[in-house]
């Protein structure tokens, strides 16, 4: 019908090339050379100041990686990525210790303003008073390779909480960092996670210690500016005995012809009663709209309920990328332990997304929850990708998933793909499915009431995510609400 | 001027011609009732008002305070003040009512380059016309029409008409599916809303309406045509004698 048409129309018009983030920092970098080789390794460890077990670990992971082959089993269909053509590390120069925010590149102030990240002990240091209980946010802010600013740092040391970023937490707690890193992602886990045990230039280290409750929110920025650079970034959060952190991610990157690659490794470990939130908003510019372009985004996230009655929850907003290879799961480990998985995955114009969960039950009376929202528009494709499975010895696990997928047009594909497996006959898994298309009455009900085309289709589809907005820190809603908008509507601002 | 002039208005649907000339003209002020059997064309009609997309207009004019209607995107009309309370009000899950309200009628406000409504401004008004439906607090905080009874749907319609103070609020079968209480307060409602700058077309089936909403013309379809106007008490003619007589005047 001609309704139809119009929307497919619009939404092809939409473009992708509107990606709001697609401006460069002029900034002087300081560079590996290109390619992949031990030298690249050494040369990162060597920038990083790293003892020598770091160096090996790095290594090992390296000659393990070059033994293994990329995955080829999820629905993305990419040109092969040439390894040596990329460069491993990039760090804005002049290159020394930063202290505060007064010695960060201007340029790169400026930047993350144009953003909107709230590096915002900016205003604490200009005296800005903010309204009594309004929560805070504490950011380390990675750009390309390297961590230019944490914020905040003084009252989470208060609080006890270790925040600062993974190459200064191996040089400072080299004893926390070697207990747990490479735990919950072996080095040999996976193609890109093991590429990433080599090169890993930056990211978050994050320790809460016993019973401690982080008094604000805490938030990684990651930004690829440079031409040609992959981006490695190794996030580590611990969440002791009763302790609990939410922590917020974000992403942007400029817009370029070429592709760019970007494999993350996230590590969490709850112990006993402990609680960890992790919360992404993603928005990797997602490539032209001929499919040129864009992050190739290969990530690995995994959580460890290693302690009883601990949480781990996931709540994932995707907009952007050219490819989206991402599946945080959860492993059950601890007794009573609870995974969840809250995801909205938008595609539009040729972006392809391969994303889910793995919910790993190993102990007795775990339980997991998936919610799963995929939005697939223009000619992109959208797959969910989801495992659930119960050990022999996890007596009463309980699973709920449910995977909900709506088209917009008809040149797009929604996959849903579910893999469950019980080894125990006390397990009960449920899972429900739902594909439809937006409907052409509720449209028109919306633009009959004065809503344009683009802003019903935009309050439609919020209001098909709205369960897993909710999951989402207030801020980060309301954020993630106008990425929304504007990833299917390219009516900027 | 006419508030809204159809002129000899042909429409096709997927090739087959539904509407096959039809005229009406409406002024401020007046409530035009139109009856007609089932598939005549009653909804049709209202749809190419409200600019639904589907429908091929092959001949004749809408004008609408004198300017082309049918050049206007559907948005456009509703924010020049063309108003359908549909017969099958959809649902929209996950977009509370509150929100769908505030969110159309700013959008409104802004095509006509009006200020958007203060929050405060905007829950003073919708919950003064929602006590005057008996529309209670809790259905504006669930999703549009999510759950809602049928009489729920129409009154939630007719809020939107109260609030957005359309000139033109076309009535597609509002008393289709209610019990007779339900039909009375939103009778009510609608009746509330008559005022001599706004006009309404009341489309029914069932004669029954009209003793709530009293018309002050009545319009026949049958086939796609006007086959006959008159006063209120061409309603009561056709309650006695049926459609059947219009069926070869056609
Ligand atoms: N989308 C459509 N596709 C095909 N035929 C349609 C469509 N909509 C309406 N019609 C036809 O147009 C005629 C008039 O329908 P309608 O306007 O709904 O009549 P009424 O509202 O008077 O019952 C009917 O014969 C109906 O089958
Ligand atoms: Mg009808």
């Amino acid at each position: 019908m001609a309704a139809v048409q119009e929307t497919v129309d619009r939404v092809r018009r939409i473009d992708v090339d509107q990606y709001r983030y697609g401006f460069e920092t002029l900034i002087e970098s300081d560079k590996a050379p290109k390619g992949l080789s031990e030298d690249t390794v050494r040369f990162i460890s060597a920038k990083k100041n790293e003892p020598a077990w770091m160096l090996e670990w790095r290594l090992e992971a390296y000659r393990r990686w070059l033994t293994m082959t990329e995955p080829k089993w999820a629905r993305v269909d990419y040109p092969r990525i040439d390894y040596q053509d990329l460069y491993y590390y990039s760090a804005p120069k002049p290159k020394k210790t930063i202290g505060s925010l007064d010695e960060i590149d201007p340029e790169i102030l400026e930047t993350y303003k144009k953003l909107g990240i709230p590096l915002r002990e900016v205003e604490v240091l200009e005296g800005v008073v903010r309204p009594e209980g309004e929560r805070r946010i504490a950011v380390d802010a990675v750009f390309d390779s390297v961590s230019v600013a944490t914020t905040f740092q003084k009252e989470l040391k208060q609080a006890g909480v270790i925040f600062m970023p993974i190459s200064e937490a191996i040089r400072e707690h080299p004893e926390l960092v070697k207990k747990y890193l490479g735990t919950v992602v072996p080095t040999s886990d996976n193609y890109f996670a093991t590429l990433n045990s080599a090169v890993f230039s930056d990211g978050s280290f994050v320790y809460v210690p016993p019973g401690v409750r982080c008094p604000m929110e805490l938030s990684t920025y990651f930004r690829i500016n440079e031409r040609n650079t992959g981006q490695f970034e190794r996030t580590l959060i611990i969440a002791d005995k009763g302790a609990y952190v939410s922590y917020l991610e974000g992403c942007t990157a400029p817009q370029r012809d070429e592709n760019q690659l970007h494999a993350a490794v996230v590590e969490l470990i709850t112990h006993d009663d402990a609680e960890i939130k992790y919360s992404t908003v993603q928005n990797w510019y997602p490539g032209y709209s001929e499919g040129k372009g864009g992050i190739y985004n290969f990530v690995t996230k995994r959580g460890d309920c290693r302690g009883n009655n601990s949480k781990i929850s996931w709540t994932q907003v995707e907009t952007g990328s050219a490819i989206t290879w991402k599946y945080p799961s959860c492993i059950l480990r601890g007794d009573n332990s609870r995974g969840e998985f809250y995801s909205i995955a938008i595609s539009n114009g040729h972006q392809q997304v391969d994303s889910g969960t793995k919910m790993i039950h190993l102990g007795k009376n775990t339980t997991s929850r998936i919610i799963s929202k995929g939005i697939a528009a223009g000619v992109s494709q959208n797959t969910y990708r989801g495992l659930v499975t119960a050990h022999r010895k996890a007596t009463g696990a309980r699973n709920f998933t449910a995977c909900d997928s709506l088209l917009i047009g008809d040149k797009c594909g929604a996959h849903t793909v579910p893999y469950i497996e019980a080894k125990n006959s006390s397990a009960l898994f449920e899972h429900e499915a739902t594909t439809s298309k937006i409907s052409e009455d509720v449209l028109f009900y919306c633009v009959q009431r004065g809503l344009s085309q683009e802003e019903a289709v935009g309050l439609v589809v919020n209001g098909f995510v709205k369960d897993v907005l909710q999951q989402l820190p207030m801020e980060f809603a309301v954020e993630a609400q106008k990425l929304i908008s504007i990833s299917l509507e390219g009516s900027v601002g | 001027m006419s508030l809204l002039e159809v002129k000899n208005l042909q429409v096709r649907v997927e090739e087959r011609e539904i509407l096959h000339g039809l005229s009406l003209t409406v002024n401020p002020g007046e409530v035009h009732a139109i009856m007609g059997p089932n598939g005549s064309g009653k909804s049709t009609l209202s749809h190419v008002i409200a600019g639904k997309p589907g429908y091929e207009v092959t001949g004749g004019e809408i004008l609408f305070k004198g300017e082309d209607l049918l050049e206007m995107s559907p948005d456009q009309r509703s924010a020049k003040g063309v108003f359908l309370a549909f017969q099958y009000p959809v649902e929209i899950p996950g977009v509370a009512t509150m929100t769908f309200l505030r969110t159309a009628l700013n959008a409104q406000r802004k095509a006509r380059g009006e200020s958007e409504f203060s929050t405060p401004d905007f829950l003073k008004k919708v919950r003064s016309v929602a006590a005057s439906l008996n529309i209670p607090q809790d259905m504006l905080r669930r999703g549009v029409n999510v759950g809602f009874s049928g009489g729920e749907k129409k009154r939630n319609e007719i809020l939107q008409m109260a609030l957005f103070e359309p000139s033109l609020c076309i009535l597609d079968e509002m008393d289709s599916g209610l019990d007779i209480d339900a039909l009375r307060v939103a009778a009510d409602g609608v009746n509330a809303l008559r005022s001599p700058d706004r006009a309404m077309v009341v489309i029914t089936h069932y004669q029954r309406l009209l003793n709530y909403i009293v018309p002050d013309f009545v319009h026949v379809m049958s086939k796609g045509k006007v086959v006959k106007s008159g006063g209120k008490e061409l309603a009561l003619e056709l309650e006695a004698s049926g459609y059947a007589q219009f069926e070869d005047a056609a």
